[in-house]
């Protein structure tokens, strides 16, 4: 490897880019990919991108016949939540049993003691403040638990200015509109909302908190291992409620 | 915390090692597994950064191979040829290592150059 490709290749991880790392097996040659800030590509990139999807590291066999080693460099997996409430306990240890680093933010004391979490970052602050020391990024999911539009709208104002690869918030279909309805007061409209996973869950009838917290974990699962599904899930979701409106 | 996490960890310190260790102006190599088949202890992408000096950091298997693909290391130092290797963990070597049957992995070696 070349001095100056690993120097690189430091700086992406410190700065968490989603970088791939390909060798080619018989020269030594290395060159860095990053499939995640581009679409398309050609028959490289397109591998790579499967592997870093699947954060898997491999050798691939490249039409020409080349064998290239693929390496992931994919940073942390993160999740924050908001709101320590009662699913956030099942959910937090789910995330951590799946490799997430987990934080939890709430700025009421009473809820989000260390007892009840153990294992996760607590964050004692306003969920704004809390984004912005979590410091969001392109590994990162958030959920939102409280349905209290004063602790969850504040950090979903400042998450949908980042790029998150996932976004839930828990509520009925009611109560999500009202929260599109606030959130096109602040100036969002349907690419953000197409964004969003509301009511949060996939639809498995859950019912107990752990229950709800699989259908979460599954979602943000998709989310990361299916991202174009995701996305014409939540496009489609977008489309269906636009034609609500305009029938009305 | 996960194994997820301390892979990522390590994987940090290895390539930071690399990088010291080159500015510092000495020779360097860095092994990387490439393959596993059956129950190999280290997985894929697994790291080791070898010195001139035989000096190493990371780990690319459970510890029965680490002296043979340090003894590479420092030929492809010295020679500045990439190396891949396919070593086969014995049954009774395995089961030294905690498991139960044979692994296989493949160990790509190129110069930090």
């Amino acid at each position: 490897m070349k001095t100056d490709l690993l120097a690189q290749l430091l700086l992406d991880r410190a700065a968490k880019r989603q970088v791939v790392l390909a060798t080619d097996m018989a020269t030594g040659d290395g060159q860095l990919l990053y499939p995640a800030e581009t679409a398309g590509g050609d028959e490289l990139v397109a591998a790579a991108r499967r592997v870093m999807v699947a954060d898997k590291s491999g050798i691939v066999e490249l039409a020409d016949g080349r064998r290239v080693f693929l390496h992931v460099h994919n940073p942390a997996l993160r999740m924050l939540i908001v709101g320590a409430v009662h699913i956030a306990q099942p959910l937090s240890q789910m995330a951590v049993l799946a490799g997430y680093d987990v934080a939890i933010v709430d700025p009421r004391r009473e809820f989000a003691s260390q007892d009840r979490f153990p294992g996760v970052t607590i964050i004692d602050a306003w969920p704004d403040d809390g984004v912005d020391q979590f410091a969001p990024d392109r590994r990162t999911a958030i959920v939102t638990l409280t349905h209290d539009p004063k602790l969850d709208d504040p950090a979903l104002i400042k998450v949908l200015r980042t790029d998150v690869f996932y976004i839930g918030c828990l509520g009925s279909n009611r109560t999500h509109g009202k929260r599109l309805e606030r959130l096109a007061a602040e100036g969002f409209g349907e690419a953000d909302f197409a964004r969003i996973h509301g009511p949060v869950g996939l639809d498995i009838g859950a019912k107990s908190p752990a229950e709800i917290a699989i259908s979460i974990m599954g979602e943000i699962t998709g989310a990361l291992r299916r991202p174009a599904s995701a996305v014409a899930k939540t496009v489609a979701k977008a489309a269906a409620k636009a034609a609500a409106k305009a029938a009305e | 915390m996960t194994t997820m996490t301390t892979d990522v960890v390590e994987h940090d310190k290895v390539l930071e090692k690399a990088a010291e260790w080159k500015a510092a102006g000495k020779g360097v190599a860095l092994a990387t597994v490439v393959a596993t088949w059956g129950s190999s202890p280290r997985p894929v992408g697994s790291q080791l950064v070898v010195d001139d000096s035989g000096d190493f950091v990371g780990s690319v298997s459970g510890g029965c191979i680490e002296g043979a693909v340090v003894t590479e290391a420092r030929q492809t130092i010295a020679d500045g040829q990439t190396r891949l290797i396919d070593y086969g963990i014995s049954d009774e070597t395995a089961w030294q290592v905690g498991l139960a049957c044979g692994g296989k992995c493949e160990i790509f070696i190129e110069p930090v150059e």
